[in-house]
């Protein structure tokens, strides 16, 4: 081979290496893991014995219907309010955006473990949000002791660090809408709502798509913040996939079945991700 | 005012036709619809930033100042308190330094390692590349999470476990990164490539002398990107590092909560330490940082 021709493969090598080292080797093996116990120190083939522990694992079950109900509540809400948010800053009679934008980004860059914790100490009985609260007349709410409250703080703090995130996002999009489309559509007549849905919804559905897929993946191996905002609890009800992972892998030392919920996971990405291409591909 | 008269200008230029006509009843519901907008806006605007607020107003007083009714609105005296006995609780400055080592060494090397991947795979025609690049792709698909028990495994088994190295190691190759730089490869003009080649330029050469400097904009965006991934990191390091001295700033911060007597006062500083560094690397560098924290999404 000559070097011309050698140059690609001499240049990818370290990606090539690494990648084979520390991703498809894991993957690989830790598949082979859910398939194993460990019998006196060493792991041996246990058939399907990880998953049909699995299927009947209230733990599991819960936390995923804990990742189901963050999920189903927190992308929505936050979707619906980057878009508004969007919408809004791309106003032209609008002074100050670049500030507004700036502003709305920051808790992006605030650290999954800092804010968390941050949140965690405004959320108590007696911290600064009921306090808030109290001066409109809302009683303490129990946000980290009641299993309903805890869900909903950690929508809450998600969707505070998120939304700015995907607004930015959108906002880039509308900009890139042509102008000439509303144009003619308001000269048809369509009103600003059938603009809306007409024109924005249907230019910006990559852009949903995109934001979807992210919040997808991120919502299934959610971990920083049940783990530093409730930790899981009270009575599992914020336990998530990610954590239960963690805690059976690094607290019960129970390898083989942390990979049986590990693989639960991959799987549902993997039919998540096809049913939402699926829904936006259909029109 | 001239900046206000333009402004003004620009969006009268702006009006369609059909506004044109009516516009002198426009302009009364324009003012209403202002006002509605900065209303929402600011609404939102409090909401985004008084935790910020309140995590400086904690950093700087005592502990129960931020439990009372009414609550404590202005920053205290207790700025030095709460650093020195966070600094007792975790080695602050020795936890600073291992987050910000062990994410400057990951940009280093990622970057290298993702942009020549990222190159060849946008600029050259070689066997395998389909397959290379439709791997990378898909395992984006894949969570951390399903690698995290081999990967501690590997690490456990090298002797490895508590090191700088274990931290670093399996996200080198990061294939979002790649992606990213790809797109921006492919934008560069194949001919400029061509012409050095002509001039007996070496590919390392043409590499190194022309493309990497005319691709500084992504690859900042691309370091930025990396640097916060690392940053980050938590449920990796948590798994893999032991000890107080190599703790990095989250798995150092989270530690603190779990402690039997949780000062909030210090651990407000340790939120408050983690987080202004990073807002003050991106007022700097707003663009850099929003697109590189967006990755292609803006492309």
């Amino acid at each position: 081979m000559n070097r011309a021709k050698r140059f690609p493969y001499l240049f990818a090598a370290p990606a090539i290496l690494l990648f084979l080292a520390f991703t498809v080797y894991p993957i690989i093996a830790s598949f082979v893991l859910s398939f194993q116990e460990r019998v006196g120190g060493e792991y041996v083939f246990a058939g399907l014995k990880n998953y049909t522990r699995l299927w009947n694992d209230d733990i599991f079950w819960t936390a995923m219907q804990n990742t189901f109900i963050i999920f189903v509540v927190q992308v929505p809400v936050m979707i619906i309010l980057a878009m508004v948010l969007a919408n809004v800053l791309n106003n032209q009679l609008l002074k100050l955006k670049g500030f507004f934008r700036v502003s709305f980004f920051l808790p992006a860059v605030t650290s999954l473990v800092a804010y968390s914790i941050l949140f965690s100490i405004m959320l108590q009985e007696e911290g600064i949000i009921n306090t808030a609260l109290s001066y409109i007349g809302i009683t303490a709410i129990p946000w980290l002791s009641d299993p309903f409250w805890a869900k909903a703080s950690i929508i809450i703090a998600m969707t505070w660090r998120w939304t700015g995130y995907n607004m930015v996002i959108f906002l880039a999009a509308l900009q890139n809408i042509p102008e000439d489309l509303y144009e003619a559509a308001s000269l048809d007549g369509a009103n600003k709502f059938k603009q809306f849905f007409y024109i924005t919804v249907p230019q910006l559905k990559p852009v949903i798509l995109f934001a979807g897929i992210l919040s997808t993946i991120g919502t299934l191996q959610l971990f920083d913040e049940p783990f530093n905002l409730t930790g899981g609890g009270p009575a599992d009800s914020t336990m998530t996939l990610g954590l239960y992972i963690y805690q059976s892998g690094f607290e019960y030392f129970d390898f083989g079945y942390a990979s049986a919920i590990a693989y639960a996971v991959v799987v549902m990405v993997g039919i998540l991700s096809i049913i939402q291409f699926k829904i936006a591909g259909d029109e | 005012m001239a900046k206000n008269l333009e402004v003004i200008e620009q969006s009268t230029n702006k009006l369609t036709l059909a506004e044109r006509q009516q516009k002198k009843p426009k302009k009364k519901k324009n003012k209403l619809k202002a006002v509605w907008m900065y209303t929402l806006l600011s609404i939102f605007l409090v909401v985004s930033i008084f935790p910020f607020y309140w995590m400086f107003i904690g950093a700087t007083n005592d502990s129960s100042k931020m439990f009372t009714n009414p609550p404590t609105l202005l920053p205290g005296d207790q700025f030095m308190t709460n650093l020195t006995n966070l600094n007792e609780s975790i080695g602050i400055f020795r936890v600073l330094f291992n987050s910000l080592f062990v994410s400057g060494l990951y940009v280093v090397i990622a970057l290298a390692v993702c942009a020549s991947a990222a190159y060849v795979l946008a600029k050259y025609n070689f066997k395998g590349k389909k397959f290379i690049f439709t791997a990378f792709l898909l395992s984006m698909m894949i969570p951390y999470q399903a690698t995290l028990i081999p990967l501690f495994q590997m690490m456990s088994d090298f002797n490895l476990l508590n090191t700088y190295f274990a931290v670093i190691a399996p996200q080198l190759c990061f294939p979002f990164a790649i992606f990213l730089l790809r797109q921006n490869f492919l934008a560069f003009p194949t001919e400029l490539m061509e012409s050095a080649r002509l001039d007996g330029a070496s590919e390392t050469r043409i590499f190194i002398s022309i493309v990497i400097p005319s691709m500084r904009p992504a690859l900042a965006a691309a370091s930025i990107f990396l640097f916060m991934t690392q940053w980050n990191n938590f449920m990796w390091p948590l798994v893999v590092l032991n000890t107080n001295d190599m703790y990095t700033f989250p798995v150092a911060l989270s530690s603190l909560m779990g402690l039997s007597y949780i000062d909030y006062g210090q651990v407000m500083m340790g939120v408050t330490l983690a987080t202004v560094p990073i807002i003050a690397f991106f007022l700097t560098l707003q663009k850099q940082f929003i697109s590189g924290m967006l990755g292609s999404a803006l492309k």
